[in-house]
């Protein structure tokens, strides 16, 4: 569907490739880990770290044949289009942004899921939908609302909850 | 006829109304879970299993599974009316569903993928009700070792049957053992891969994986494509219905092949999504009217659909005889049980019969009432699809943040999720298999407990997996899925001479 003018942001060689390499990073770390614990065969049977040093070492062998494989496609085939990254960051970061309002991170307040939720899809449905107020409104509360009727009452399942709640008496 | 008096004792447990009500729920949410992009059957289960903790785990598993024939059955329907797979298993299903629908006939294509699917069922139930008892007898005599053999079988089968690149389902699969090993090791008691970080203590649990690699992944996947959803009118008339009922029986051929292969790839862990490509395969070379296939020929419909729908019955097979899932849907309820207090595996026929034959009862019915629902209310579903992604998609990235959080009440879940669901959508693109990784994390504790204990048995002596005829045999069995692909490669060139 992208078609030849649009502009890749990367190619899929070169993701392929570092895949490849991240995969092997990790490989690695699980068989200095496993060293570090031992993984050998001990007084009692084997160590903590025989089973996972193997999976390691196969990790790390697998993630140099694909390397290699990525290096050797020719074509420069676009891995995502710039038009493309640009929609994917414009939904991760408000995501990342969303679950940081649930819990709280550093200078980002603890709301709670179900306020935050609302402000979330209230975002989403403004700024990449652009709806009017009054169905973003109708959504972005009544969304919420129903979640809140599902698993605090019907379901008592417990989920985080912020200022608003506790204002309202309902925490 | 055992099987016969248990499975009628297993009709009366399921049968009660609350477990029917329970049936239909699961149903509609399922249909709705497989019409919904980014949400399918693994990750929806997922989320929903929380719910359970509380209910009875026989109401639970019958609500759950029905959940997964829900989804089974809702992905056609996107397939067919907007040549859009809901889920991975029904891409096969868009080469001749779209056309048809586009020629006007949404309601044959619609009808028969939807009689197929149930057909396709049937066949595994059947196969079910009569081999998992024997298997589960079977599978007591099994020591470690044997399971270990067992577990490398089914790994192996992933890389012999693996599409893209074997190195790239090998990685995938070390991976997930490698996000298994994490956290707390049961027997020595020492920590591995945690880095001294708390959190990691608990290692990773496989449903915040699944949530985030195929629930958040799918939607970020969805999102580039840009999707409009424009699709055929869907309308299924109770003449429609009767006529291409009519035309069915001729497709027996094709259906029983589809029931076949679909029975085989769900046992051993190839999963629908291949099924349902081979029994499209297959019957195109071998149907009298291949030539036609992708141009709107309904046997084109019925033949991925009966062998998909095969695969992910029958994949429920290995998941309460042996412990062994054959999908990540299987691999979700596998873990239900383990949570709701069950130990999978053969004893599991012998201490809780209630629960399995409740189960295997609910299979038949479930898919009845599944064949009912999806039938009588395609138009409801086609609607919601209608309804914008710009709406549809933060509401479903609220629901799996829901869902990571109240697997165990951490946050640190969802923030794990998020990451999943990066690399799940880096993955896809770069065709490395998720089922595998998935899998791999479920059993990766289970299959190292095992290579232990055989370990353990024989001084590490490795000879032990060629001990006997029968943890020789499998483990010979799993080298020669191991190198299926290059084996494959000497056999056509000797042939080719």
């Amino acid at each position: 569907m992208d078609t030849t003018e649009e502009k890749s942001a990367a190619s899929v060689k070169i993701v392929d490739a570092i895949t490849a390499i991240v995969i092997f990073l990790i490989g690695s770390l699980v068989m200095w880990d496993s060293i570090r614990l031992g993984a050998k065969w001990g007084s009692d049977g084997p160590e903590a770290g025989y089973f996972p040093f193997y999976i390691g070492l196969i990790l790390c062998l697998a993630s140099v044949v694909n390397f290699i494989a990525a290096l050797r496609v020719r074509s420069g085939e676009s891995f995502v289009s710039v038009s493309s990254m640009k929609m994917i960051l414009s939904v991760m970061i408000p995501t990342v942004i969303y679950v940081g309002l649930i819990g709280g991170v550093g200078p980002v307040p603890a709301l709670g899921i179900y306020v935050a939720s609302a402000i979330f899809i209230t975002v989403f449905m403004k700024w990449l939908g652009k709806y009017a107020w009054p169905i973003t409104v109708a959504v972005s509360v009544g969304v919420p609302v129903v979640f809140f009727m599902l698993f605090e009452i019907w379901f008592k399942v417990p989920l985080p909850k912020g200022p608003l709640e506790a204002a309202l008496g309902l925490a | 006829m055992e099987e016969i008096n248990s499975l009628m004792q297993g009709f009366s447990v399921a049968l009660t109304p609350y477990n029917v009500g329970l049936m239909l729920v699961g149903v509609i949410l399922g249909v709705l879970i497989g019409v919904l992009p980014g949400l399918g059957g693994a990750n929806g289960v997922a989320i929903l299993l929380p719910l359970t903790f509380s209910m009875n785990p026989t109401s639970a598993i019958i609500m759950l599974s029905c959940i997964y024939w829900g989804a089974l059955f809702g992905g056609a329907i996107t397939s067919i009316l907007f040549n859009i797979p809901g889920e991975p298993w029904s891409v096969a299903t868009t080469f001749d569903g779209y056309p048809m629908a586009q020629n006007g006939r949404a309601g044959e294509a619609l009808t028969a993928a939807f009689t197929s699917s149930f057909i396709g069922a049937l066949v595994a139930v059947l196969m079910i009700t009569f081999t998992a008892p024997l298997v589960a007898r079977f599978a007591l005599k099994f020591g470690p070792p044997e399971y270990f053999s067992v577990y490398l079988l089914t790994f192996c089968s992933f890389v012999g049957m693996s599409k893209g690149s074997p190195f790239k389902t090998i990685a995938a699969m070390m991976l997930g053992f490698a996000l298994a090993a994490v956290g707390l090791d049961t027997v020595t008691g020492q920590l591995r891969l945690t880095f001294g970080y708390t959190p990691m203590l608990k290692g990773f649990d496989f449903l915040i994986a699944v949530i985030g690699l195929f629930g958040i992944g799918e939607i970020l996947l969805t999102i580039e494509e840009g999707l409009a959803f424009k699709g055929a009118e869907a309308k299924i008339k109770m003449r429609v219905v009767i006529d291409t009922w009519k035309q069915l029986p001729k497709y027996w051929k094709t259906s029983l092949r589809s029931s076949a292969i679909g029975c085989w790839m769900g046992i051993t862990p190839g999963g629908a999504t291949p099924a349902s490509f081979m029994g499209y395969g297959v019957a195109k070379s071998m149907s009298p009217n291949g030539a036609n296939f992708g141009k709107g020929e309904m046997e084109g419909v019925v033949a991925p659909e009966t062998a998909a729908h095969a695969a992910g019955t029958a994949a429920l097979l290995p998941m309460l005889t042996l412990g062994i899932p054959g999908s990540p849907t299987a691999a979700v309820l596998l873990g239900g049980l383990l949570i709701w207090g069950l130990q999978p595996g053969p004893l599991l026929f012998q201490e809780q019969k209630e629960f399995v034959w409740g189960l295997i009862a609910s299979m038949y019915l479930g898919n009845i009432a599944g064949l009912i629902v999806v039938l009588t209310t395609v138009p409801f579903f086609a609607a919601i699809l209608r309804i914008p992604f710009s709406i549809v998609a933060p509401v479903i990235l609220v629901i799996c943040a829901i869902g990571a959080y109240t697997v165990h009440g951490s946050m640190f879940d969802v923030w794990l999720m998020v990451g999943f669901g990066v690399v799940g959508y880096v993955f896809k693109k770069l065709d490395y298999p998720l089922a595998p990784l998935v899998l791999a994390l479920v059993l990766g504790d289970r299959a190292e407990d095992a290579f232990r204990q055989s370990m353990l048995m024989s001084q590490g002596d490795m000879s032990i997996f060629f001990a006997n005829g029968l943890v020789g045999g499998i483990t010979a069995l799993a080298m020669l899925m191991l190198f299926w692909a290059p084996l494959k490669g000497v056999i056509a060139k000797l042939r080719g001479r």
